[in-house]
């Protein structure tokens, strides 16, 4: 029976130093909820408080309503999956897959019932007597996971579970856990850093940065529309670019915009928003996908730069301009005109503002664009 | 090995020197081990009519094996191999079961206090027994303890002549305590948490997860343990004046006093070291794996 989880104002501290600071959020029966953020964000000790490896400082941590910060581990009937797969080397695979069973004193023949299913759902069958070390990466991977359905618990955890294999098997196996989980239909939180994971397997994404949450909520949302500068920046591949406004003026409910760099002769970028982008101290940016900015000839645009860097992917390639007034090489998707593009070519940049972004000096999104 | 191994770029005669140095150091090894072989199979005269030549460490001319029918039929020298034969298995064997666990306590379980008494751990490491070997007399002297009186269990006054007072004081080992600690923290805590997880006990993780895990060091501890529990002389020639839980080395002693030929000393120390010899060959393999894999210099 897939089970709802719900943290309330999690803290966590070690040694005086806060690591999880006041985290709340809740995930419902089935869903599939990703914890994405830089290393030592706090996801995978979040992930572990859930588990019952961590205390909780402070905060209340519900299974289906019921507190549980208290339950050891196995009474929270979790299913685990961690990094390093954590596979008992002296046991073969039948064996680690049914050593919660074992624990559990389930009779024999119901035991070895239970791990055969499991293994069969995983095409794991004709590997039921080898040893850990036998096994490939993604094998171990499979095995891992063979070990947290056999007691069918109430969540599944997961701890940066393909991080330790190669891209074209992490893509595999991505598409694996994700039809398992279409399957099995289990609570599922996820713990990653690669937010291409977190993207395509998420129902909801929660993304952290430094013990806090800076925004929840589904792939697409959260690509489109960002709470955040830092969000806007962390989801997304080439990043977003961020431009340096050097001044705002509101004119009849609307937002004139004039960039760090921006040729005198070019219009002001105008955007639809009345919220004032300029409160507080610091920078306003403008921020822009890729897909949304396209190059021109440098005399008479916006901006003007030389290209620094072309990645060409074989779908797509992109160009990563020098510009005035970004704060890092701005990525442009290239359409057409990708193969006329060279290092050292000095271009204009051209963007719709429509598809702008724009956050406050303290990086919250003030402006997205409409869907 | 990492010398050898690059061989092809020496020359043939640093290669030669090299493996002589390496035969002479194995002699100055081995030497006094065929000394006492070929003499427990030699008559006085014969031991002395080879000893200014190489016949002293090879068994030529007239061999014998009186002295072994000589100490095998005077003294209790069977008596003391069963007592050493008990003191050292059950010493071992407890201390593998009270010395790993107390390790696991240390390196995987959290509670309070662990990092002060791991510290005081390699306190103890350093405290030479000869130094607690008087004071802990006189407490095990006036320990109440069992004993058996025509046939019966009673209590005793002291430890003192008895087989348990071999054995007791050394089941706590620090050094094994620290073997088993070193071993156990390189042994990823990912294990424990998945067993935990499980629905493992600590005393269950201890159990299907570590010590399956452990097996080397487990052998080290025992060959090492073994090795000084065989050993052992001070302490019971303080604490054990009777014969009948008299070990072998002090036998060895009493049994080296009331007689003049060599011969006979020499098959008693033969019959002494073989067990330990064997048990060396046996768990060599596991011995080895372990001084490596723990990291400790053997």
């Amino acid at each position: 029976m897939p089970a709802s989880l719900e943290l309330r104002d999690i803290h966590k501290e070690y040694g005086g130093r806060q690591i999880i600071k006041g985290v709340s959020l809740t995930v419902a029966p089935s869903e599939f909820l990703v914890l994405v953020g830089p290393s030592g964000c706090g996801k995978s000790t979040l992930l572990r408080m859930i588990a019952g490896l961590e205390e909780i400082s402070s905060g209340d941590l519900l299974f289906d309503g019921e507190r549980v910060n208290d339950w050891d581990p196995a009474r929270r009937r979790i299913g685990m999956v961690f990094q390093s797969y954590a596979l008992y080397p002296h046991m073969t695979v039948a064996e680690n897959v049914g050593f919660s069973l074992k624990l559990a004193k389930m009779p024999r023949a119901e035991r070895q019932q239970r791990v055969d299913d499991a293994l069969r759902t995983l095409q794991l069958e004709e590997l039921h007597d080898n040893k850990p070390s036998q096994l490939s990466g993604g094998q171990r991977q499979r095995v891992a996971i063979g070990r947290a359905i056999v007691r069918n618990p109430n969540a599944f955890l997961f701890d940066e579970p393909l991080s330790n294999l190669d891209a074209s098997l992490r893509i595999q196996m991505r598409m694996e856990i994700s039809r398992l989980h279409q399957r099995l239909r289990n609570t599922v939180v996820y713990v990653t850093h690669d937010q291409v994971e977190a993207m395509t397997l998420a129902d909801r994404i929660v993304v952290l940065e430094g013990g806090v949450i800076r925004q929840i909520g589904a792939p697409l949302d959260l690509y489109e529309r960002p709470a955040n500068r830092f969000v806007a920046g962390f989801i997304g591949t080439p990043t977003m670019a961020f431009l340096q406004v050097a001044r705002c003026e509101e004119t009849s409910g609307r937002l004139a915009v004039k960039l760090v760099g921006q040729d005198e002769h070019t219009p002001l970028l105008e955007l639809d928003t009345v919220a004032s982008a300029t409160r507080g101290e610091g920078p306003v940016t403008l921020g822009i996908r890729p897909e949304h900015c396209r190059l021109t000839a440098p005399d008479g645009a916006m901006l003007a730069g030389t290209v620094a860097m072309v990645e060409r992917l074989g779908a797509d390639t992109f160009a990563f301009l020098d510009l005035p007034g970004a704060e890092d090489t701005v990525a442009v998707r290239l359409g057409e005109d990708a193969s006329r593009i060279a290092v050292g070519d000095r271009v204009g940049l051209q963007f719709d503002a429509e598809k702008a972004h724009l956050f406050d000096a303290g990086g919250i999104a003030v402006r997205s664009p409409a869907r | 090995m990492s010398v050898l191994s690059t061989g092809r770029h020496q020359s043939v005669s640093l290669r030669f020197a090299l493996y002589a140095l390496m035969l002479l150091l194995a002699l100055v090894f081995v030497f006094p081990f065929l000394f006492m072989l070929t003499a427990s199979f030699r008559t006085n005269e014969q031991i002395f009519a080879h000893s200014g030549s190489i016949g002293a460490f090879v068994p030529t001319g007239e061999l014998t094996t009186a002295n072994y029918a000589y100490v095998l039929g005077n003294g209790n020298i069977l008596h003391f191999f069963l007592n050493s034969v008990i003191i050292t298995t059950l010493t071992v064997g407890l201390g593998l079961i009270v010395n790993s666990l107390a390790a696991f306590s240390l390196a995987r379980l959290q509670w309070r206090g662990r990092e002060a008494v791991a510290s005081l751990l390699v306190v103890l490491l350093v405290i030479p027994f000869e130094a607690i070997s008087v004071p802990l007399m006189l407490l095990v002297a006036h320990l109440p303890g069992l004993g058996f009186e025509a046939g019966r269990l009673v209590l005793t006054r002291s430890w003192l002549n008895t087989l348990y007072v071999q054995i007791l004081p050394f089941v706590a080992n620090a050094f094994s305590i620290y073997l088993f600690y070193q071993f156990f923290r390189s042994i990823p805590k990912d294990f424990d948490e998945a067993a935990y997880i499980d629905g493992a006990t600590p005393l269950q993780v201890y159990r299907h997860v570590i010590v399956p895990s452990s097996k080397p060091v487990f052998a080290t501890v025992s060959i090492l343990q073994g090795l000084a529990m065989w050993n052992q002389y001070l302490w019971p020639v303080i604490t054990v004046p009777g014969e009948s839980a008299r070990p072998l080395m002090v036998g060895m002693q009493q049994f080296f006093g009331h007689t003049t030929e060599w011969g006979n000393v020499m098959a008693y120390a033969t019959i002494i070291t073989v067990p330990v010899l064997a048990a060396f060959v046996i768990f060599q393999r596991w011995f080895v794996r372990s001084v490596i894999g723990s990291g400790v210099k053997g």
